[in-house]
């Protein structure tokens, strides 16, 4: 092996810490792209990891049926007052569509909840026994009701916990009464904690009941408000999709020039829209900031132009002592190649940490991974090589006798 | 002809500037045997340190054959070229040019490891080469930091350190006082009877060409004469 490559390290390090202001003003650019790499990669990650979080926290593989505008009669009447949704409904889909594996009829309510003279304005839900698989929620204390609860109509209720902590503070709201519109019912169950959804609600201000005993006894109707359906698995949710749309228009008797009187939401293709949008406007920003490395490696290049001509005397003592054009090249693109690398490494450091800053000022989350790193390095080292190659190989070019005699 | 380690034929070198060829070597023939000490003389210009890069290997003539040690190294690669220099021969250049960035034990290893001489035994080799130069505990001073003499003495310990058969010498006291000039003269010689070192120099100071036995003086590119007599003034 020819001229030991840790001396060619160390003269590189020599040469930098000699000039510690240039190097550093060098690799700005460097530094810049790096860090805006680490930082924009790391809004991304956090985007992504939000939704995927809020595709978890919504369902298993959930649709959600809305009620559509009836034609009938000729009057559209508002979103989600109509009543062509029912309870049957819900039912038939569970019971005919194969792709379906769990349905929930839903009403929804504001209503003031009473416990002991303490009085909560909060949300009341009229729904299915499956609420808790559907909506991938379990309860933390007691139980949900079961299928014969809703189909009794039987005044149970479970409750959430930030309803359950404003009425009943520190006590187990367990098997105590509570009042809705004056009807006692039977608190039989304790929500555990869901936290606020993507719009920013708090899920946890919430008291679930039959939908059965909401429409008899609260709501006085007679339809339903949504049904929450679970498909068998995430891949089979455009199915389910289909299945139901065939099935609800058959129930609901809609002749085929007449448009579907429900709306189906499919929040997993949403989720999964949302991600891959969220994604490009990552790909967007790194590839912006991958152009401002590229500006960096530009000024690596300049100096480097620089340095080879300063050092040309130095080129060539090295020449007339025996170093080979390629002795000259490789020492000149470590040289390059290390001062790019240190630029990615400060970057990456200061990429790191407006993440974090970001994380901590702003509403956005922010994840900093292996990946981003480990493309910035190889990324720095190849600008370095890249960029450093021309004024290396103008150095190896060199004429020894000229280069000696340049002062 | 065992004895000779350098031999021209013909040597002529051509330089352009623009449109304009110059002939700065023409028809040089020259045998020079082991071990001996030449100096080279004649006035500004008349090709002096164009026939010391050719014979130093810097430099390939435009013409002619030149055979180093028996081998004819006129038609060589630069690479090739950079292999001989780096094995056979040392330079002592008027300008010292050592590498200000390095340390004097540094710039001396340099050949080393080009020679891919590993650290420890090039340092050791290094420490020895310094020795014989008489410069003590320099090791890790930069050359700005030494005086022009050690710089020199530095300079002819990088020469000799990888134990090159010739020492080429250009203007080597050009830019010191008579005193250190002489004391550098001195280790030239030294270097050459001790060690049997070939050694090449240039000059145009009668004084500083009198430490070698054979004299050669250029004019206007040609040799116009080649003795071993005591030199005339000129
Ligand atoms: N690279 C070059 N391009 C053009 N002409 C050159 C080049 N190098 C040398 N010459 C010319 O060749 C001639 C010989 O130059 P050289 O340097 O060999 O002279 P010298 O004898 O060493 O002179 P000095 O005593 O001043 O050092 C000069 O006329 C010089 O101008
Ligand atoms: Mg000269």
């Amino acid at each position: 092996m020819k001229f030991p490559f840790l001396l060619d390290l160390k003269s590189a390090f020599k040469t930098f810490t000699r000039n510690k202001i240039r190097s550093f003003l060098t690799t700005l650019g460097i530094i810049i792209g790096v860090a805006s790499v680490i930082a924009t990669i790391s809004i991304g990650q956090g985007a992504s990891a939000e939704i995927q979080n809020t595709i978890n926290s919504m369902g298993s593989n959930m649709l959600v049926i809305l009620p559509g505008t009836t034609a009938l009669g000729g009057v559209r009447t508002g979103f989600g007052t109509v009543s062509t949704l029912t309870l049957n409904d819900a039912k038939a889909i569970r019971k005919d569509c194969p792709a379906v594996k769990a349905s929930a009829a839903n009403i929804r309510m504001g209503e003031q909840v009473i416990w002991r003279g303490n009085n909560w304005g909060t949300t009341v839900v009229g729904t299915g026994s499956e609420f808790t698989y559907i909506r991938k929620w379990p309860v933390a204390k007691g139980t949900f009701f079961d299928r014969q609860q809703v189909g009794s109509a039987a005044n149970v209720a479970v409750i959430g916990q930030t309803a359950a902590s404003e009425l009943f503070g520190l006590i187990n709201p367990v098997g105590h009464i509570i009042l809705i519109k004056h009807i006692p019912f039977k608190v039989i169950g304790l929500l555990s904690r869901k936290g606020f959804n993507a719009f920013g609600q708090d899920e946890d201000d919430i008291v679930v009941i039959p939908v059965t005993t909401m429409m008899q006894k609260i709501a006085g109707i007679t339809w339903v408000n949504t049904i929450f359906v679970s498909a068998v698995s995430s891949t089979d949710t455009t199915l389910a999709e289909n299945q139901i749309t065939a099935l609800l228009r058959q129930r609901h008797r809609t002749q085929p020039h007449q448009p579907n009187d429900f709306y189906i939401r499919n929040l997993t293709e949403i989720a999964q829209t949302a991600n891959t949008s969220s994604t490009t406007f990552t790909i967007l920003l790194a590839a912006i900031a991958a152009v401002s490395l590229l500006v960096g490696g530009i000024g690596i290049m300049n100096i480097m132009l620089v340095s080879v001509t300063e050092r040309t005397k130095e080129i060539g003592i090295r020449m007339a002592v025996g170093a080979t054009k390629k002795d000259i090249l490789k020492q000149f693109l470590i040289e390059s190649a290390i001062l790019s690398l240190f630029g990615g490494i400060i970057g990456i450091i200061a990429g790191a940490g407006i993440s974090g800053l970001i994380s901590t000022l702003t509403p956005l989350k922010t994840i900093v991974t292996v990946e981003p790193i480990l493309i910035s390095i190889i990324f720095s080292l190849c600008v370095g090589i890249f960029f450093g190659f021309y004024p290396a190989y103008k150095a190896s070019q060199m004429n020894p006798v000229e280069a000696l005699r340049y002062e | 002809m065992d004895n000779t380690i350098i031999k021209l034929e013909n040597i002529g070198m051509v330089y352009k500037t623009g449109d304009v060829y110059y002939e700065a070597l023409k028809d040089i023939n020259l045998d020079i045997p082991k071990g001996e000490f030449v100096s080279i003389m004649g006035a500004s210009g008349s090709g002096k340190s164009t026939l010391m890069n050719i014979l130093g290997c810097l430099d390939k003539p435009a013409s002619g054959r030149y055979y180093l040690e028996g081998r004819d190294v006129s038609k060589l690669s630069m690479n090739e070229l950079a292999d001989i220099r780096n094995k056979t021969i040392g330079f002592v250049f008027q300008g010292f040019n050592l590498i200000q960035r390095l340390s004097v034990i540094e710039n001396i290893e340099l050949p080393l490891y080009y020679a891919g001489i590993g650290q420890e035994e090039a340092k050791q080799m290094a420490e020895e080469a310094l020795e014989l130069v008489d410069v003590t505990g320099k090791n890790s001073s930069f050359p700005n930091q030494i005086s022009g003499g050690e710089q020199q003495r530095i300079a002819i310990a990088r020469a000799i350190v990888n134990n090159a058969s010739i020492i080429m010498a250009d203007e080597p006291t050009g830019n010191l006082d008579s005193v250190r000039s002489h004391d550098i003269m001195n280790f030239l010689k030294k270097t050459n009877e001790e060690r049997g070192v070939t050694i090449i120099l240039v000059t145009h100071e009668t004084d500083i060409a009198s430490y070698s036995k054979r004299h050669i003086t250029l004019k206007d590119g040609r040799i116009i004469k080649s003795d071993l007599e005591a030199l005339t003034s000129q």
